[in-house]
């Protein structure tokens, strides 16, 4: 071991979502660990992805791989748990707030709840207009729905419950 | 055999996947272009889960890319309904909402089956499966219940398709057990009926066409002749350029 937990935390908590540069991959919920392994004598760094298919997940991956060497570190390993599987109950308040101030409407509610599916309100991260509509369930990315503000007319994206 | 019931699953996913590819850029407005392209993209992503799990089961040289390049039609699993020509609108969301509403069943009881591996699949895959059950069974409805020019167009959607869904309920040799299909087959009639006498053609499925034959053959690797067509173009790349990547 040639440095401690913290500071690797440290490390990986800096790199970020290269679809949202503005979150790093701790605000969403998306790095699950760092670990000592003493038997095979290597960090072991776990992440998760948001969706099955989402393109992120391989270059997160080689951002915290680029992290980690620029630091020195060489030894090693990222694996990808999938279960318990990500929910945006993990994302962070702050990384809810820095969404939001970049334009983007934070999840609504708890998880994934298909009663909420249908009537949850989306409050406009402009205005802040409640009176919002969705206008698809599917957005520039498997994550996002788009919604209009009926208000200032401005169409926006929704980080989905999930 | 485990890996092959693991192909079975990521075969039906890729298929799917490929096919609603086939409508990117060519969907009737941008957002449901995009939305057809992100459910092609969940699928995509389970293939992927499905085929690396199986890749390590099957040892030797296999390999995600491998599994879903380098086989031919017979050794595919995958259900009929996934290869079929995506026809027109009407035919590609009613594709997609028979399936969606079988996956979801199915992955409901995978979550709970010993593997561990697959529970974690399953329980990504279902969260994902929820939007597009609820994506396409809109879609049904609107069609259904629209205008006589739609409604006449989902109608003859069932009347092609009708025929797949009966294999969606039979159970793979290589099942590991895990999954109840009789009780697939019963909740997905009952989601079923009631979305389409909500959208206006039940009864277009009456009579005789409903105890028609089904078409059956994809789990054991019989195909119909489209799979064959999707597979040249789908592995062209692997097997002109061997082992070539980006």
């Amino acid at each position: 071991m040639n440095t401690d937990q913290p500071t690797i935390a440290r490390i990986l908590e800096q790199v970020t979502d290269p679809e949202i540069p503005v979150l790093t991959i701790a605000d969403l919920g998306i790095l699950r660990g760092v670990e000592w392994d003493e038997a095979s004598q290597q960090w072991m760094v776990s992440t998760t992805p948001t969706y099955s298919g989402c393109p992120a997940t391989d270059l997160i991956s080689m951002q915290i791989r680029l992290a980690l060497l620029s630091h020195g570190i060489q030894n090693f390993v990222i694996r990808q748990v999938l279960s318990p599987a990500w929910t945006t109950d993990w994302m962070t308040e702050a990384g809810k707030e820095k969404l939001r101030q970049y334009g983007i409407a934070p999840p609504v509610g708890k998880a994934m709840d298909e009663a909420l599916l249908e009537n949850t309100i989306v409050p406009c991260p402009r205005c802040g207009s409640q009176h919002t509509k969705l206008v698809s369930a599917f957005s520039s990315t498997a994550c996002k729905a788009f919604y209009e503000c009926q208000d200032c007319l401005e169409p926006f994206d929704h980080f989905k419950c999930h | 055999m485990l890996s092959h019931y693991l192909l079975h699953l990521a075969d039906d996913a890729l298929i799917m996947s490929q096919r609603l590819s086939e409508w990117t850029g060519h969907g009737p407005v941008l957002e449901q272009d995009i939305a057809l392209t992100n459910i092609a993209l969940d699928y995509l992503g389970q293939a992927r889960n499905f085929y690396q799990y199986a890749a390590v089961l099957t040892g030797a040289e296999a390999t995600e890319d491998s599994l879903a390049m380098l086989r031919l039609e017979h050794e595919f699993k995958n259900h009929l309904l996934v290869e079929l020509p995506n026809g027109d609108w009407g035919q590609t969301v009613l594709k997609v909402f028979f399936f969606s509403a079988y996956q979801k069943l199915l992955m409901q009881q995978l979550v709970n089956c010993p593997d561990e591996q697959v529970r974690g699949i399953a329980e990504k895959s279902l969260k994902e499966v929820s939007y597009h059950l609820r994506w396409s069974r809109e879609w049904v409805l609107r069609l259904g219940d629209g205008t006589a020019e739609s409604h006449e167009r989902m109608r003859q959607a069932l009347d092609q398709v009708w025929m797949y869904t009966g294999e969606l309920f039979e159970q793979p040799d290589y099942q590991q057990g895990w999954v109840d299909y009789n009780a697939i087959k019963t909740a997905w009639m009952e989601t079923m009926w009631q979305t389409l006498e909500e959208a206006a053609i039940a009864n277009s499925t009456g009579g005789g066409r409903l105890a028609a034959g089904f078409q059956t053959g994809g789990l054991k690797g019989q195909h119909t002749e489209h799979l064959g067509y999707i597979l040249a173009e789908m592995q062209y790349l692997q097997r002109a350029y061997p082992n070539s990547t980006w």
